[in-house]
Formats: C-alpha cells, sequence, structure tokens
C-alpha cells in the first residue's frame, strides 16, 4: 500500500486569521489576531513574532491587548513588512504567529507607577497600566509623539490611568515639547517608585536621564533587530551593566539605567542598505501583490 | 558516488554529493559479506540491519531495501547525508580492516531518495493505547522520539518554537549538504503516521509548564542552540554574527535569495569564519556561497580540526582559506567590522583530555581585513524550558542529567539530544531519543 498524505495534519495550523484591521493614526495600525496559543498565556510586557507569508521576514511586535483567542498588535509602518501588513484586512491569514515570548514585565506592588510611551511605543504601554493598577498601584500614564497626527491610544489610556498626560513635539496636543519633560515635572509632585518608559531607543535614552538623576528604577523595553526570539541567534544581543544579554529571551525590559543605548543603536542600522531596497521594491508594487506575484 | 566540481558548486545552494546511481548502488551492495555476526550495526545507535537492508540492494529490491531500514529509522534520507559514518557503521565495517568499507551511508541515502521518488510507505503502528505524550523540539531527537511512540501506538503532539520543524537539519545544516525538500519530506512521514505539529509554540510560554505536565509523558529535545560568543572586544560591531544567526537567515529564511526573501544578511567582501568544528565549515562554505573571500581561523592545528574530514576538503577545494594555530583577540571597527585582529598560538603542554594546548605567542599579533566575522566557536544546550522546569538536574554546562534511557529526575520526563549530551551529532541524538521512547513506552503500558 502506498500512503499520500498531505503536508498538515488535521489539528495543525496553516495560518492565523486576522479579525479586525484599522488605521488607528498617521502610519499606525492595529489589528486582532486569532491565535489562541498567545491569547491564553500572554502577560504584559511580551511580545510575539509574526511572519507574514512563506517569503516573509519575522518581525517581533509587542502585544498591546488580549481579548479571548484574539490578540492586538499596533504598529508603524517603517519598512517592507510593516508595511505589507498595514495592507491586511480582516479575513487575511498571517502564516506565522509564535507566542508569547520574553519575559513578562515584573509587576508587583510598588506604590505610584508611570508609564511613559513615546510614538508607536504607547502601543505596550495600555497593558502595562492596566497590570499596574490590577495590582493595587496608582498609575500616571504620560503619552508623546511627534505630533497630535501620530498619537494613539488616549482613550484607553485614559480610562485605565489615574492620570494622563499628553506631550507632543510641534504643540498640537497637550504639552508643546517631550514626554521627558512632562516626567520631570511627575516627578516634581509625586515621587514614583517605578518607571517604565517605552519607545524609539532615542527617546527612551533621553528620558530615562531623568530617572537616573532622581534614583527612581527604571525599566525600558529594547528593540534590537530579532530572528528567532527564542534564544537561539544573537542577533538581538544588548548590552546591559556592561554584560551582553539576549533581548528576546533575557528582556525585553532591563534597567534603563545600566543599557548602553548607543550600541542598540548602532546594531538597528545593521541593514539600512538591504530595508530601503525591500521597500522600493515593495512600494514599486501597489497592486497588493506584495511585490512578489510578478517576480521570479 | 559523484560530486559536483567545486567552481560549479560554489556558485549555487544545490547538492554538492549528487548520490549513487541504481547500478552503482547494486555493484556497491554486492561488496557486503553478509557477516553473521554484522559489526557494522554495534557502530550504528538506532540498530539498522544494516546486511539485511543491504542484501535487499544487492537483489535489486529497492522499496524492501527501504522497508528494513524504516523499522528502525524514519530518517533515512537525513542519516544517510549527515551521519559521520566513518565513526559509526562504517568505522566498524570488517572490510574496513583491510580496504574501503561498503559505503553504508550512501546505500542508506541511494535506497532513502529512490523510495522518495516513488511514493513512501510507512512502517505498521500498534493499536492506539489512549497515552498522550508532549514532546518539545523537532530536531532529530524529538523527530526520532515522536515516530517510535506514534508507531507503538501513543498519541504524540510535537511542538516547535520556529515556523518549520526540523531543528539545526532546517536551520543550521546548509541545503548543499541537506537540501530541505528531503528534511521536509521525511518529517511529512510523521504527519502521516498521526503525529501532530504543532509550529510557533514555544513550550514554557505558549504551552505553560503546568500544561506540559499534564501529558501522560514529556520528551525533551531542545536541542544546543544557544550559541556562544568569545568574549573579546569589538563584538557586537554590525557585520558580527554567530554562525546560528548567519545559517538561520540564509537557510531557513533564504536570505541568499534577498529580496525575493525579505530576510536580509549583510554582504560581505571578506568574511572571517573562527572555529574548526561542522558548524565553522558549514558558515564558511555559506559564505563562499555568497561570493565573500573566507577565511577560517583555528586556534590549534589541521590535524586537530573536529570536523568531518571530507567536509573539510571540500571547504578546501571551494576556495575556503585555513589559518591555523591562530585566535581572534579583537574586532576592528567603528560602527561595522573593518578587522579581525587575531595573535598566533603555540600547541604547549597537554591538556586534561590529552590534547596539546594553545598558547598564545607574545608579539604574535597581526589583522585580516575583513567586513564579517562569524563566531562558529560551539552552542550549549538551551535554557529555556529547562529553567522553567522546577527540580530538574542540570550539569555544570546547562545539560538535562538523564539515566542512560533518557529519564530526568522528573518521574514522567525524559531528555535526549543535545539538550542532553551537549551539542553532539544527529545520530547521537536520534540514538538516544529511541531509547527514551522505548523507555517512556514502557513506563505507560506499565501504569
Ligand atoms: C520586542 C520588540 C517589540 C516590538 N514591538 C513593536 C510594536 O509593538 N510596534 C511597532 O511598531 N514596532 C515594534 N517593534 C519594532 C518592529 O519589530 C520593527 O519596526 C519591524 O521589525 C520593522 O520591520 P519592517 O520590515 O517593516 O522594517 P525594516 O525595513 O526592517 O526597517 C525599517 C526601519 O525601521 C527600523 N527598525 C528595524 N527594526 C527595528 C526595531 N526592531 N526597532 C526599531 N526600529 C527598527 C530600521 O532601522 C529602519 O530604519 C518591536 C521590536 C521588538 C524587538
Ligand atoms: C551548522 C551545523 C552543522 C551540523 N552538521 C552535522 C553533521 O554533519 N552531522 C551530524 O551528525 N551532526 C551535525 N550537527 C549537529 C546536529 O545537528 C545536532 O547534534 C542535532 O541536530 C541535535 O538534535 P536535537 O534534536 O537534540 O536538537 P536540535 O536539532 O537543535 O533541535 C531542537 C529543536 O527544539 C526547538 N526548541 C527548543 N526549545 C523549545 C521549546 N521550549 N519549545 C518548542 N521548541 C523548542 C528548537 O527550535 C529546535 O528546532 C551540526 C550542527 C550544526 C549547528
Ligand atoms: S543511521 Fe547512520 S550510523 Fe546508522 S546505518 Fe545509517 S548512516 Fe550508519
Ligand atoms: S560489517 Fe561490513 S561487510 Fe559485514 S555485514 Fe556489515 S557492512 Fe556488510
Ligand atoms: S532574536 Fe535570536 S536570540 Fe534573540
Amino acid at each position: 500500500m502506498t500512503l499520500h498524505f498531505s503536508r498538515q495534519g488535521e489539528d495543525e495550523i496553516v495560518g492565523y486569521r486576522v479579525k479586525e484591521a484599522s488605521p488607528m493614526a498617521e502610519r499606525i495600525y492595529q489589528i486582532w489576531i486569532e491565535a489562541p496559543h498567545v491569547a491564553r498565556n500572554a502577560r504584559a510586557g511580551q511580545f510575539l513574532v509574526i511572519r507574514i507569508d512563506e517569503k516573509g521576514e519575522r518581525i517581533p511586535l509587542t502585544i498591546s491587548a488580549v481579548k479571548g483567542d484574539l490578540v492586538r498588535v499596533i504598529f508603524m509602518a517603517v519598512g517592507k513588512t510593516t508595511y505589507q501588513l498595514a495592507t491586511l484586512v480582516a479575513g487575511d491569514e498571517i502564516r506565522d504567529v509564535a507566542g508569547p515570548l520574553g519575559k513578562p514585565s515584573e509587576i508587583g506592588h510598588f506604590g505610584h507607577c508611570v508609564i511613559v510611551g513615546g510614538g508607536a511605543g504607547i502601543a505596550c504601554c495600555p497593558i502595562i497600566a492596566r497590570a499596574a493598577k490590577a495590582a493595587g498601584n496608582r498609575v500616571t500614564g504620560i503619552i508623546g509623539a511627534r505630533s497630535a497626527g501620530f498619537l494613539i491610544l488616549e482613550e484607553e489610556m485614559g480610562e485605565t490611568c489615574d492620570e494622563l498626560f499628553v506631550a507632543t513635539d510641534d504643540g498640537t496636543k497637550g504639552h508643546h515639547g517631550f514626554a521627558a519633560d512632562v516626567l520631570k515635572q511627575v516627578i516634581g509632585k509625586e515621587r514614583p517608585d517605578r518607571v517604565w518608559i517605552i519607545g524609539p531607543a532615542i527617546m527612551m535614552k533621553v528620558t530615562s536621564e531623568v530617572t537616573r538623576a532622581a534614583g527612581i528604577p527604571t525599566l525600558v523595553s529594547l528593540n534590537p533587530i530579532m530572528v528567532d526570539g527564542t534564544g537561539m541567534c544573537g542577533s538581538c544581543r544588548v548590552v546591559v551593566g556592561g554584560e551582553t544579554r539576549f533581548a528576546c529571551v533575557d528582556g525585553p525590559e532591563f534597567d534603563a539605567h545600566k543599557v548602553d543605548f548607543d550600541t542598540l543603536m548602532a546594531r538597528q542600522k545593521t541593514y539600512l542598505e538591504e530595508e530601503k531596497l525591500a521597500l522600493e521594491r515593495f512600494s514599486s508594487h501597489r497592486c497588493g501583490c506584495g511585490g512578489r506575484d510578478h517576480h521570479g | 558516488m559523484g560530486e559536483r566540481p567545486a567552481d560549479e558548486r560554489v556558485r549555487d545552494f544545490s547538492e554538492v554529493d549528487t548520490g549513487l546511481s541504481a547500478e552503482e548502488a547494486v555493484t556497491e551492495a554486492q561488496r557486503c559479506l553478509q557477516c553473521k555476526k554484522p559489526s557494522c550495526v554495534k557502530g550504528c545507535p538506532v540498530e539498522i540491519d544494516i546486511p539485511a537492508f543491504i542484501a535487499r540492494i544487492a537483489e535489486g529490491d529497492f522499496a524492501g531495501a527501504a522497508q528494513v531500514i524504516k523499522e528502525n529509522n524514519l530518517l533515512p534520507a537525513i542519516c544517510g547525508r549527515v551521519c559521520p559514518q566513518e565513526v559509526q557503521c562504517e568505522g566498524q565495517c570488517i572490510l574496513g580492516l583491510k580496504e574501503v568499507p561498503v559505503r553504508i551511508g550512501e546505500l542508506e541515502r541511494f535506497v532513502a531518495d529512490h523510495e522518495r521518488k516513488t511514493g513512501s510507505r510507512l512502517p505498521p503502528k500498534a493499536e492506539p493505547t489512549g497515552k498522550k505524550v508532549a514532546v518539545v523540539g523537532s530536531g532529530p531527537a524529538g523527530l526520532t522520539a515522536a515516530a517510535e511512540l506514534a508507531r507503538l501506538g501513543h498519541s504524540v503532539v510535537l511542538f516547535e518554537s520556529l515556523h518549520e520543524p526540523g531543528g539545526v537539519l532546517m536551520y543550521g545544516i546548509p541545503g548543499f549538504r541537506l537540501p530541505k525538500e528531503v528534511v521536509r519530506a521525511e518529517i511529512d512521514q510523521l504527519r502521516g503516521m498521526g503525529v501532530t505539529i504543532l509550529t510557533n509554540h514555544l513550550v514554557g510560554t505558549s504551552v505553560p509548564v503546568s500544561e506540559l505536565l499534564s501529558y501522560d509523558a514529556v520528551f525533551l529535545g531542545c536541542g544546543a542552540g544557544l550559541p556562544h560568543f568569545m568574549g573579546i572586544p569589538g563584538e557586537n560591531l554590525n557585520g558580527v554574527y554567530s554562525a546560528n544567526e548567519f545559517l538561520t537567515r540564509v537557510n531557513l529564511m533564504h536570505a541568499d535569495r534577498f529580496p525575493e526573501f525579505d530576510t536580509p544578511v549583510r554582504h560581505a567582501g571578506r568574511v572571517v569564519v573562527v572555529g574548526g568544528g561542522n558548524v565553522a565549515m558549514d558558515a564558511a562554505r555559506v559564505a563562499r556561497r555568497l561570493g565573500a573571500r573566507t577565511t577560517l581561523v583555528y586556534r590549534r592545528r589541521k590535524e586537530d580540526l573536529p570536523a568531518r574530514r571530507a567536509e573539510i576538503a571540500r571547504a578546501e577545494e571551494e576556495g575556503v582559506t585555513f589559518i591555523f594555530c591562530a585566535s581572534p583577540v579583537r574586532i576592528l571597527g567603528e560602527q561595522c567590522v573593518t578587522g579581525v585582529e587575531c595573535e598566533r598560538m603555540e600547541m604547549c603542554a597537554t591538556d586534561a583530555s590529552g590534547r596539546p594546548e594553545p598558547v598564545p605567542v607574545e608579539g604574535s599579533r597581526f589583522v585580516i581585513d575583513a567586513d564579517m566575522c562569524i563566531q562558529a566557536i560551539g552552542q550549549g544546550p538551551n535554557p529555556l524550558l529547562v529553567r522553567m522546569l522546577p527540580g530538574i538536574r542540570t550539569g555544570r554546562r546547562g545539560n538535562v542529567i538523564v539515566d542512560e534511557e533518557g529519564r530526568t529526575d522528573l518521574g514522567k520526563v525524559f531528555a535526549a539530544g543535545d539538550i542532553a549530551t551537549g551539542a553532539a551529532t544527529v545520530i547521537l541524538a536520534m540514538g538516544g531519543a529511541k531509547r527514551a521512547a522505548r523507555a517512556i513506552d514502557r513506563m505507560l503500558r506499565n501504569s
């Protein structure tokens, strides 16, 4: 007897369905993905890795909310993969979703927690804010963006936090200036017991100087380039307290005052040329084929 | 056995070794003495009845030969290609005493390739036992344990954190030694045997430990995937890779075909690979195929290289330059790698293992110009899940401590392969997994 069998057994997962997809702000999108294995076990501070299709790259995105079997990710379109992700609509399938990955945020009863989000980094804030709140903390939120058009999750953060501040670089909404300025004011009024700062590397570097001077325990969520996200390749290595750590398994959250941000920022630039090429190739094909079907 | 010429094969990722023709296979099989007490079998950790399958080949019954092999090994096309036969089956073949041993690996590969082209048949399965076993990791250890347990009638779920099963077979060993469609086809047989393969599941997080321990038995085949770095200055410059990252980008993510595939790898004119094992050879040969002038730096002598002889010869033929008795002390560059500073080593007094110990030579530093440095100095057992298992005993290097049959200190948890032995070989992982699967079977039947 010769047996023929399919590539995929009955219980096996072939793809993960997009349940909802919508733009949130300029170049920022949210999608809800059906991924029970991630949703059931996800905790604040963890991330997932997606690969959109057979030819796709594995990219890490923070888990920003969970509802039943669904997980939400919020992302800024910056390159090929995130632009392609932005074209997905409800009903589409993502080939691979792995997670939850990374260590969850350490949340305890600290007293006063401040959560600072910058740009797409705000995506990570509500889930941490909710966890901190549930642990009995007083929670202050500070969210900042380049301009009002880039601001996200104001309502959601407003509902969760005891107090929420908004800052924009150009003054189109809230405080005119950086989130770091607002953080200084908050510290002046009521000294926090714990601070989270999540955003672009340069924003985390600058903002964590504010709490260093005041000696306040501060965490940042690092975003180096990753491949597997499971501790197997070392692409995500960062320098913390003079030691090499793997952000995907030892982090992504680390003590802000020990992080070598300059090395992080330098390593993020490893593939600048290739990223540019991939994006150009993708955007010259706006027909929805993902720049692929016409190529060999 | 055919081998494609070096100047041709170094331009692509197709298989180097072209295998035996049917006539060659039959002729080779006829060399076997059909020993009554075959010593070759002692060298095969999965106990293939070697003379029996070779006899079928000699008779031209290739399908029959495949059936014999599959009674003990569901991954023959893989083993035939990557087993270090010279120290396993062929190393024990009686003919090797006087002349060349029977090319058992090539014959096994021939039979498996022949079967793949003509239609696979699966080994028979025992009656369902109603017991559920979780297998963690889909490298050779996990695949073997899953196949054996499924054959014995247990219901098996195989968890893999990556998007594609296979472990090192998929992400580490390059396609020119082990074509990925060969690996996929052999893994497909497990699906045919009813094994559920859940990719994208990292056990420990996607599957919490409490859920894992709710299975009737657990097999750990998490491998040794933790890359080691040398710990020298300049290691975080752009262009410094672990061999795992470099090979994963190319083998699993197809960075060699960027931008058709989205994952990039840096393009380097000059690459320095550090190390001397199979992993270093693979990294160097992949770098050559990406068009780089490639230098391999090893701290001991040529005769000390731990890689397989055949692969060292092939790397040389493909234009890899070797520098022996040298070791990097610093990687140079501002933001990107511009060179690797090395120092000469002298072979002095022997170390505990009896090998001469390399000792740095004062004032012997020299620089190799390079824009990429790949570190292939070893991998440690994957600590992620093991750290989460309360009470499991581990050795100094983080390997899980097991008995002869793969039993850990946690009652129903077994382990084999690189997670238990530290980085070793495909066939040792498979042999260990098979013993563990049988022990699991006995445990489940007695409970
Ligand atoms: C743990 C973790 C969690 C993350 N969570 C989110 C999230 O919730 N939302 C979100 O929008 N992004 C998040 N990121 C960043 C996200 O992974 C990158 O934006 C994405 O990989 C870019 O892929 P691309 O192909 O679209 O762009 P690419 O073509 O790869 O890059 C385009 C540009 O983005 C920059 N870039 C690339 N990778 C990163 C990175 N890892 N971090 C910062 N900049 C990068 C590059 O320097 C380049 O300028 C996270 C990263 C990590 C490591
Ligand atoms: C580049 C390279 C070349 C090699 N060449 C040869 C050769 O020619 N011949 C030879 O015999 N040996 C070779 N080896 C060694 C051989 O590949 C390994 O000894 C063998 O693969 C070990 O098998 P394993 O099943 O124990 O682990 P692996 O093959 O490492 O597989 C482990 C799997 O478990 C997964 N995993 C880990 N943790 C979890 C978790 N918590 N949840 C879910 N999944 C998890 C990993 O993603 C991985 O897929 C080579 C190794 C490398 C790296
Ligand atoms: S599995 Fe490996 S050791 Fe066993 S017969 Fe085949 S090649 Fe030899
Ligand atoms: S030892 Fe060699 S000659 Fe004897 S049965 Fe095995 S393969 Fe044949
Ligand atoms: S992403 Fe590979 S080790 Fe962290």
